[in-house]
């Protein structure tokens, strides 16, 4: 197996084009192995286009992105199903299949990645709804669900293979404050239950300074800092001081370009 | 940026230029699509061949599924469609040849024109309007909702998961509904000729079966295969398609039932000319 030394996930130089439009600049990033990283940063910022390279669901440009040790850019496709069972992901809107029950939903990776009989599996099914406090809710479908309930059923479905990575999107987005203070006691119990690494990509700050050990701002595909709570607490730089005081951006405005945007195209 | 708005709408093309330009792009995103429906025809396939071995199964369950929701539930509505073009047939035939005092004679145009061309471009063009929206429209919701994204995260390929169980459930399905089809299309016929000319039911279906040879309803069933794989895949490039938000899946519906039936109706003439020859 993997080493405790390995990080559980090492990206290096990795660029991400959308179209010409370039989206991340060579970023560099490692997170340990039980560490949970927050990626915070504003609309825009390339957080959400970061996370989809961790999943392998975008295809880098250039640069690696090492998954405990292996880099799934080169892995064949039955590697990479492999190293899938090792990998849980919360989606913005929960992304729960809208077709099934909730109970169907958490057993989907089961059935797919196992070849445990009927019972097993949905004994399973109910003790990760257990563990997100929707026991009782198995045959509801999506649909009958409440915001904060969606979510805490996609993090049941997310973790139903025991994995040892775990990635949020936005977990607090469209949640009621409480909502979102117990959705992050559950990301906290379960770090310190099952040992994962988790990956937060949020721009809530209260939730992040709650439950990272580590957080790595980014801003127009750029890394501005990685560091603990208290140095982006502390830093001086002035994207992350808007940031953190929720100021708008004063940026320097360029009267040519200004001109040359308004006026492009027109003949 | 390259495109401006002008070249991209036809209304606005100034130049003629500009409209040899509107032509090739047209093109090219059409020789596109039709190289990524080809693309996805083949994965689909190699994933029912395949599957198994690449833990990427197709699951029987999931086939019988979409059977029954593409083919069993769609047996009202084609039954009533037929029906009602061999009772039609029956009518114009009649007319027809009355005036050459053959109407007798209806029967077997009624059975060659439903087994070799009615019963499988009805049969595909009600399936088309049922399934194709069907399939688009889900396959759109479930890329805008990231339910494909998250399918797979978990390991399932969309393709398999999707498409494979449809395609083969439509391959099974068509050719049957298109033989039951032919039946109702000739029962209405033959109700009529009850009707009309007092002809016994067994007459009608005696003469009919006399007439037909096993070509011309194997011709009805190869043309109903090949609609099935043009309805799976239309609707599935066009789900995937969907970009962002109801309005693209609401688009990308129309279109895939717009383009299946265009494309049903271009086939069949394809293959009957082939047939014929």
């Amino acid at each position: 197996m993997v080493s405790p030394d390995t990080p559980a996930i090492e990206i290096s130089k990795l660029v991400s084009h959308y179209g010409d439009r370039k989206i991340l600049h060579e970023i560099d990033m490692t997170v340990a192995q039980g560490e949970i990283m927050v990626i915070m940063g504003g609309s825009g910022s390339g957080k959400s286009t970061l996370l989809r390279h961790f999943l392998g669901l975008n295809r880098p440009t250039s640069g690696s992105v090492k998954l405990l040790g292996q880099d799934i850019t080169r892995i064949s496709a039955q590697e990479m199903f492999v190293l899938r069972r090792q990998m849980g992901v919360s989606f913005q809107g929960g992304a729960l299949f809208n077709s099934m029950s909730v109970a169907e939903n958490v057993a989907l990776p089961l059935r797919e990645h196992t070849k445990l009989d009927e019972n097993t599996i949905q004994i399973m099914a109910r003790m990760k709804l257990e563990v997100v406090n929707l026991n009782g809710f198995e045959d509801l479908m999506p649909s009958e669900l409440s915001g904060g309930m969606l979510k805490r059923a996609a993090l049941a479905r997310a973790i139903a293979l025991d994995p040892r990575l775990l990635f949020f999107d936005e977990p607090s987005a469209g949640l009621d404050p409480v909502a979102s203070v117990e959705l992050d006691e559950l990301i906290l119990n379960l770090q310190e239950a099952m040992g994962m690494s988790i990956v937060v990509v949020t721009h809530e700050l209260e939730s992040a300074f709650k439950i990272a050990d580590r957080i790595t701002v980014l801003d127009q595909g750029h890394i501005l800092l990685t560091g603990t709570v208290a140095e982006v607490r502390g830093s001086d730089h002035p994207r992350i001081v808007s940031l953190l005081q929720r100021q708008p951006r004063h940026d320097e405005v360029d009267g040519d370009a200004y001109l040359q945007r308004l006026t492009r195209e027109l003949t | 940026m390259l495109p401006s708005v002008a070249i991209l709408q036809p209304s606005l093309v100034r130049t003629p230029l500009a409209a040899v330009d509107w032509v090739g792009r047209q093109t090219a995103k059409f020789g596109d699509e039709v190289g990524y429906a080809s693309a996805l025809l083949f994965e689909s396939l190699y994933w029912l061949l395949l599957g198994y071995w690449r833990n990427q199964p197709v699951r029987v369950s999931a086939i019988f599924k979409e059977a029954v929701e593409v083919g069993v539930r769609a047996i009202p509505i084609v039954c009533i469609a037929c029906f009602a073009t061999g009772t039609m047939l029956a009518m114009q035939g009649i007319h027809t040849l009355r005036q050459f005092g053959a109407d007798s004679q209806v029967v077997v145009g009624i059975a060659y024109s439903v087994s070799r061309e009615f019963a499988p471009l009805i049969t595909g063009i009600f399936v088309a309007g049922r399934s194709g929206s069907a399939v688009a429209a889900r396959i759109g919701t479930m890329t805008v909702s990231q339910e494909i994204d998250a399918l797979r995260v978990i390991g399932v390929n969309p393709v398999r998961y999707l498409v494979a169980p449809l395609l083969i459930a439509l391959m099974f399905t068509m050719p049957c509904l298109t033989v039951l089809a032919n039946l109702v299309a000739m029962l209405g016929g033959a109700l009529y000729c009850l009707a009309a000319l007092g002809m016994p039911l067994e007459v009608f279906f005696d003469r009919s079966f006399a007439a037909l040879t096993t070509s011309d309803l194997l011709g009805g069933i190869y043309k109903s295969i090949a609609f099935a794989m043009l309805i799976a895949i239309i609707g599935a490039v066009n789900g995937f398609q969907v970009k962002s938000g109801a309005e693209g899946v609401g688009r990308a519906t129309t279109r895939s039932v717009v383009l299946c039936i265009v494309s049903i109706i271009l086939a069949d003439m394809l293959v009957t000319g082939f047939l014929s020859r």
